[in-house]
């Protein structure tokens, strides 16, 4: 049974990849929201308190650290989705791997994830943005983003199970705002009332954010971050990932 | 002959209601079964537990000789599905569905490719291009759901209520669809809540009511424990009905009248003692009838003197 996991995991990812051939628009839309939202913030609200230094510097990196946040709520729905129709009684009816349904969710949306990566670089490069730590730096920024949203990604999916039905997702996706926004993304924990500080220095998303900023040189880097940029999407996955495999198993029986 | 699937005292409650109460079911391997019974009967309850979807909270079922609950993955790996709703991917073509479904089958990207087009070929489905499935019509989508779920020539096919929702065309076409299953070794497990469906596909017959099994045998057995056969007899005015039920020589106990059809049929013994017993006594009596007529009872009658229930199960339109 194991011996097709990578295969049919595969047949699954290229699905995904038939989705987008079929509506290139919606994946389009998927990659420009993001950018929206970073000209938004840098041009509109600007300002970046307590920020020292080119506050495009440092939105640039929380944008992309809040991007891979928000990414939970892309996986959501499209599982949701994908749960509440027909062709899963066939999946699940037929001789292929657990959960090969949602590692070619999981894979789609990480390759989703780097071109929304790119696209929001390129347009970031545009703006001003420089990266100051070099192409070593520049590739340890995006592999900490990916594994980030590789956690977000797992959670999505798990938490998609349990709310079930799209009216209950449309709740638990409002979560996620607080998580994006209760993060250094747009302005220095030390710059909020202490407690607030507190809260969003503990992120999981606002490690990510120093961690990445520190590889990319830019201000609100602080060195010493990337372990937690590493342990803490690990230790989400550690719980997250083992979950909804098991949930999926089970899914309705 | 081996019985392929065997269901033994399969119990399954949504809250305080119990969509199977202790079902016992056996299915002879090469046969068409039909599961008889009106909506909430148990029947996709019982569809979903033999194709490894569903747990049943107690009892044991066995589908090509694996454990459905157990043994999920062998059970998988020897039937089809075709469930109540399209079990397809709407957004992608008819093509690309039947290729990723052989490709999670395992048959390999170049023999899932070949099968594709054999089932579209059979299926008249070769000419629907890039369209997707989501633009097809019932019947049409059925067909690929039909042809999905025969991607690796399973040992045991479950329709379930596979016609519910078609059009006659549809159905008429779905019907022709299983009809040349028969034959090739493929054991049919069919549900439905007609009548005709049931008559007309199914070797055997189980009628289900209430999450269990109350009838089991061929179309011919389960008519024949109404108590054979009856006489209808339609007459030309339907004011004349009590008159006629009075006088005619029939069973008293077993007229059943029906005014808007101007109908009255009843239970008989003797066919042809009946027969002239009727239309003499009508002709005596100057009664006018439209129709006399001998025939075997509908499956609804025995399910009816079978269940004590009103008349639940659906006559084909």
């Amino acid at each position: 049974m194991t011996t097709y996991a990578l295969t049919d995991s595969w047949t699954m990812t290229r699905r995904e990849l038939a989705h987008w051939a079929r509506q290139p628009v919606r994946v389009l839309v998927g990659l420009v929201f993001p950018v929206m939202l970073l000209l938004m913030f840098g041009y509109l609200v600007g300002g970046g308190r307590g920020v020292e230094g080119e506050y495009v510097d440092y939105l640039v990196p929380g944008m992309l650290a809040l991007t891979m946040a928000f990414g939970l709520e892309a996986t959501m729905i499209a599982v949701t989705q994908d749960l509440n129709k027909g062709v899963i009684d066939r999946f699940r009816s037929m001789p292929m791997a657990n959960g090969a349904v949602l590692v070619g969710r999981s894979a789609a949306d990480m390759l989703q994830s780097v071109l929304s990566l790119a696209a929001m670089i390129g347009v970031g490069y545009a703006i001003g943005w420089r990266v100051h730590g070099g192409v070593g730096g520049l590739l340890a920024a995006v592999g900490l983003l990916l594994l980030f949203r590789f956690a977000m990604l797992w959670i999505g999916i798990h938490l998609a199970m349990v709310a079930g039905k799209p009216e209950m997702v449309q709740a638990v996706q409002i979560l996620v705002w607080p998580v994006g926004f209760l993060s250094n993304a747009f302005a220095t924990p030390d710059s909020m009332p202490g407690w607030l500080g507190t809260v969003v220095d503990w992120n999981p998303m606002s490690q990510t954010a120093t961690a990445v900023r520190d590889q990319l040189g830019g201000p609100g880097g602080e060195p010493g971050h990337v372990g937690a940029a590493v342990v803490w999407p690990l230790a989400l996955l550690a719980v997250f990932f083992p979950l909804a495999l098991r949930r999926f198993a089970r899914l309705s029986r | 002959m081996t019985d392929v699937i065997v269901a033994e005292g399969l119990r399954k409650r949504y809250g305080d209601k119990a969509a199977l109460d202790g079902l016992d079911l056996r299915v002879a391997r090469g046969s068409v079964h039909g599961v008889l019974g009106p909506n909430g009967a148990g029947k996709t309850t019982l569809v979903r537990v033999l194709s490894t979807l569903l747990r049943p909270d107690e009892g044991r079922a066995e589908v090509a000789g694996h454990d459905a609950e157990h043994e999920a993955y062998d059970v998988r790996l020897r039937i089809g599905l075709l469930g109540q709703h399209a079990a397809l991917d709407e957004e992608l073509g008819g093509r690309q569905n039947l290729e990723m479904f052989g490709r999670l089958y395992h048959l390999g990207a170049r023999h899932a490719r070949v099968r594709a087009d054999e089932l579209l070929e059979r299926f008249g489905l070769a000419d629907t291009g890039r369209k997707p499935v989501r633009a097809y019509s019932g019947g049409m989508r059925r067909r690929l759901d039909l042809a999905a779920s025969l991607i690796r020539d399973p040992e045991v096919l479950f329709l379930d209520e596979p016609t519910t929702g078609l059009d006659p065309r549809g159905r008429a076409e779905v019907w022709a669809a299983v009809r040349s299953l028969v034959g090739g070794g493929t054991t049919v497990l069919l549900t439905t809540q007609y009548l005709e469906e049931a008559d007309q596909l199914a070797d055997r017959i189980s009628l289900v009511d209430r999450g269990r099994v109350v009838a089991d045998g061929t179309a011919d057995e389960l008519k024949a424990r109404t108590g054979g056969d009856r006489i209808d007899v339609v007459l030309r005015d339907g004011g004349q009905l009590g008159a006629a039920v009075a006088l005619l020589p029939l069973d008293a106990a077993g007229v059943s009248v029906d005014a808007d059809r101007r109908l009255l049929s009843a239970p008989v013994t003797d066919r042809m003692a009946a027969l002239s017993g009727v239309v003499r006594a009508l002709e005596s009596a100057g009664i006018e009838a439209e129709d006399v007529v001998l025939r075997r009872p509908t499956l609804d009658e025995v399910f009816l003197h079978l269940t004590g229930d009103d008349h639940r199960v659906k006559e084909a339109v």
